[in-house]
C-alpha cells in the first residue's frame, strides 16, 4: 500500500480511535472532579472526570466522553492514559503538544481537536479544588483583550492559529482584529509567533 | 471476519463503466488533432462528433448545442461569467445584465463563482430553500429584475438528492425575461432529461458522475441564446471553447451516455429498491435517526441521514475501517469549521448536520452490499454514542 493510500492519521491515532481507553460508561461513577468543555454545535464536546488520591494529590483514575471526530476521540483517549498517576500540578500542565506527540502526530488542521481534551482536564482539576475547599489553588484561564477596537482576546488569537492562521493577514481576516486603529499589530504579531511555536514549533 | 468493500459514494464520483474503459482503450491510438484536415485529424474528429451526437440525442438537443468542457465546474463557471460580463463591445451580441440569481444550496463552483463575480461589481441574489431543499417559486419571481442576466438553479442536489421543479422554474424565469441555467451534474444520467421539455437555456453535465472519465463534461447551450467563450483561443467547439479537444475523454463521455441510455431506467428502479431497504433497515435498527432531503422528489440513489449524538467524521472513518465508503456533512471532515451549507440551508439544527452521512448508491451495488452496511452500521453508531457526551443513555 503506497503512502498516499495510508490513513490520514498515525497508527496510534487509529488504535485509540478503534479501541478508545477509559471511556466513562458508568453513570454512577463517583468522581472527585468533573470538567466539560466545547459544545455540540461547534462539533466537539468533551467531558473529563477524575478520581484523586487525596494523600498524594495524584490522579488515580481519569475517564471521559467525547462528541467529535477521530482526532478528538483519540486525543481524549490518549490523554486519559498519560495523566493517570500524575500529580494534579503535573496534569494541569499537560498541553496539546504533549497529547499530539503521544499520538505520533496529528494533521495540522486537527490540532484544535486535541486542545479541548486538556482544557476539560484542567476544568476537572479546578472542580476538584473547588469541591475539596482549596479555592486558592484554582487557576482561572482569563482572556486578555489584545485588540480593544474589535474586542479580540489572546484566546481568540490562539484559536485562530489552531484553525489555520499562519500570518498576520490571515489572523486579521479571521478575527477582524487590528482593522480599526491598528495599534495592536505588534502585540498580535508577537502572540502569533508564540502560539505558532507552542502548537506547531 | 467478513471482508467486503462497499462503495456508497457515487455522488462524489463513479468507477468507469467497463464498456467506457473499452471504448477509451480503443480510442487511445487515435492521436490526431480533430482540427487537422488530414486522415489522422479526420479520424479524431469523427470520434468527437459521434460523442456529440450521442450526448445531444440523450438530452433531446441538437449536436451544435453541445459544447465539450473540462469539467462540470468549468461549464458552470462559463455560464455565470459570460452572462454577467460587463464588456459589450466584443462580438458577443448581448446586453450587459449584471444581476445573477441562484440558490443557497448550489455546488461551490456556482457559489464561489458568484462570490467572485460580486467582487467584480455584479449583484447576486441567493434564493432560500424550504426544509426539503426546494426553492420558492414566489421568491424566484420576485427576485428577477430587468437586469437579471441569468438564473442558475441546480436540478438535483448532490448532498441531499432533492430534485427541483425545473420545468416550473424555467417558465417563471422566461416569463420574467431572463435566461435559465441548471447545473445537472448530479441529475444527468439518473433521471430522464429533455432540454426542450424542461425549457432550459443552459445545462451542465459531467462524465465522471455517470461512470465516465474525470476531466470532461458538457454544456448545453440552446440555439440562439447569447454566448461567448470563457476560454479564448482557437476555433474549437465552433469558437465557443478553445483548446484542443480531449478526444479520449470525449469518447469516454459519449460511451458513458450511451450506456446510461440503455441502463438508466432499469437501474433507477433497482437502486430505488435498494435505497428503500437501506432506509427501512436503518430506521428499524437504529434509534434517533432523521433523514434529510425531500421524501419523494429525491434522487433514487441518494440517502442522507443524521444520527443524534454521533459526529459524522467518526461515523465515516469507522465505516471506512469496515470497507464502507460514504461521505459526511460534518465540519470536521471538510477541514472547515462549518458543517454542510446545504443541510444548514434546510434549517436543520447544526448538530444534526454534524451527525450526517450521505450514502449514494450506484450501478455495481447489490443487496448484499446493503445488508453488509445494515450489519455494520448499528454497532458503529452504538459505539460512538456510548462515548458521546451528546447522547442520552436509555
Amino acid at each position: 500500500m503506497g503512502a498516499h493510500q495510508a490513513w490520514a492519521y498515525t497508527d496510534t491515532v487509529k488504535d485509540h480511535f478503534m479501541n478508545p481507553r477509559n471511556v466513562l460508561k458508568d453513570d454512577d461513577y463517583q468522581e472527585d472532579g468533573r470538567g466539560i468543555v466545547g459544545n455540540v454545535q461547534c462539533g466537539d464536546e468533551m467531558l473529563v472526570v477524575i478520581k484523586v488520591d487525596k494523600e498524594t494529590e495524584t490522579i488515580s483514575d481519569c475517564k471521559w466522553r467525547t462528541y467529535g471526530c477521530a482526532s478528538a476521540i483519540a486525543s481524549t483517549s490518549v490523554m486519559s492514559e498519560i495523566v493517570k498517576g500524575m500529580t494534579l500540578e503535573e496534569a494541569f500542565n499537560v498541553g496539546p503538544k504533549q497529547i499530539a506527540a503521544a499520538l505520533g502526530q496529528l494533521p495540522d488542521h486537527k490540532i484544535h481537536c486535541s486542545v479541548l481534551g486538556d482544557k476539560a482536564l484542567r476544568a476537572a482539576i479546578n472542580d476538584y479544588y473547588e469541591r475539596s475547599g482549596q479555592q486558592d489553588k484554582i487557576v482561572r484561564e482569563e482572556a486578555r483583550v489584545i485588540c480593544k477596537c474589535m474586542n479580540v482576546t489572546d484566546h481568540e488569537i490562539e484559536e485562530s492559529v489552531l484553525e489555520g492562521a499562519r500570518t498576520f493577514l490571515e489572523l486579521q481576516e479571521m478575527t477582524k482584529m487590528s482593522t480599526v486603529c491598528g495599534k495592536c499589530k505588534d502585540d498580535a504579531e508577537a502572540l502569533l509567533k508564540v502560539y505558532l511555536k507552542k502548537h506547531f514549533g | 471476519m467478513e471482508e467486503r468493500s462497499v462503495y456508497l459514494d457515487h455522488n462524489a464520483t463513479t468507477p468507469l463503466h467497463p464498456e467506457v474503459a473499452n471504448a477509451m482503450r480503443d480510442a487511445m491510438s487515435c492521436f490526431g488533432n480533430p482540427s487537422s484536415m488530414h486522415s489522422f485529424g479526420r479520424e479524431a474528429r469523427g470520434l468527437v462528433e459521434d460523442a456529440r451526437e450521442t450526448v445531444a440525442s440523450f438530452l433531446g438537443a441538437l449536436p451544435e448545442e453541445i459544447i465539450f468542457v473540462g469539467s462540470g465546474s468549468e461549464g458552470n463557471n462559463t455560464v455565470l461569467s459570460i452572462l454577467s460580463c460587463p464588456s459589450t463591445d466584443c462580438s458577443c451580441d448581448r446586453e450587459h445584465k449584471p444581476h445573477i440569481v441562484t440558490s443557497v444550496i448550489e455546488h461551490p463552483c456556482i457559489l464561489e463563482t458568484s462570490k467572485c463575480l460580486r467582487g467584480r461589481g455584479n449583484r447576486v441574489t441567493y434564493l432560500k430553500v424550504d426544509e426539503y431543499g426546494k426553492i420558492f417559486l414566489d421568491d424566484l419571481r420576485g427576485s428577477i429584475t430587468g437586469d437579471t442576466g441569468v438564473v442558475s438553479v441546480m436540478m438535483a442536489n448532490n448532498e441531499i438528492g432533492t430534485i427541483q421543479d425545473i420545468c416550473k422554474i424555467a417558465r417563471v424565469v422566461h416569463e420574467k425575461g431572463s435566461l435559465f441555467h441548471t447545473d445537472a451534474v448530479q441529475a444527468f444520467g439518473k433521471i430522464p432529461i429533455d432540454v426542450r421539455e424542461l425549457g432550459v437555456d443552459f445545462l451542465t453535465l459531467s462524465a465522471h458522475k455517470i461512470y465516465g472519465p474525470k476531466g470532461v463534461g458538457a454544456l448545453y447551450v440552446r440555439r440562439g441564446v447569447p454566448f461567448c467563450p470563457l476560454v479564448h483561443g482557437g476555433h474549437q467547439e465552433r469558437g465557443r471553447r478553445a483548446g484542443t479537444e480531449n478526444t479520449l475523454g470525449i469518447v469516454g463521455l459519449g460511451k458513458a451516455v450511451e450506456m446510461r441510455a440503455s441502463e438508466m431506467n432499469d437501474e433507477a428502479e433497482r437502486l430505488a429498491a435498494l435505497k428503500q431497504t437501506l432506509k427501512q433497515g436503518i430506521e428499524a435498527q437504529i434509534p434517533d435517526v432523521s433523514f434529510n432531503g425531500h421524501p419523494t422528489d429525491c434522487l433514487h440513489n441518494t440517502l442522507n441521514v443524521s444520527f443524534a449524538g454521533a459526529e459524522g467524521e467518526s461515523i465515516l472513518l469507522y465505516l471506512d475501517l469496515e470497507g464502507i465508503a460514504v461521505s459526511t456533512g460534518s465540519a470536521c471532515a471538510s477541514g472547515s469549521l462549518d458543517p454542510s451549507h446545504v443541510l444548514l440551508a434546510t434549517g436543520i439544527p447544526v448538530e444534526r448536520a454534524h451527525g450526517s452521512i450521505r450514502m449514494s448508491l450506484g450501478r455495481e451495488n447489490t443487496l448484499d452490499d446493503v445488508e453488509y452496511v445494515l450489519k455494520k452500521l448499528p454497532g458503529i453508531i452504538a459505539k460512538i454514542r456510548e462515548m458521546s457526551t451528546a447522547y442520552e443513555r436509555r
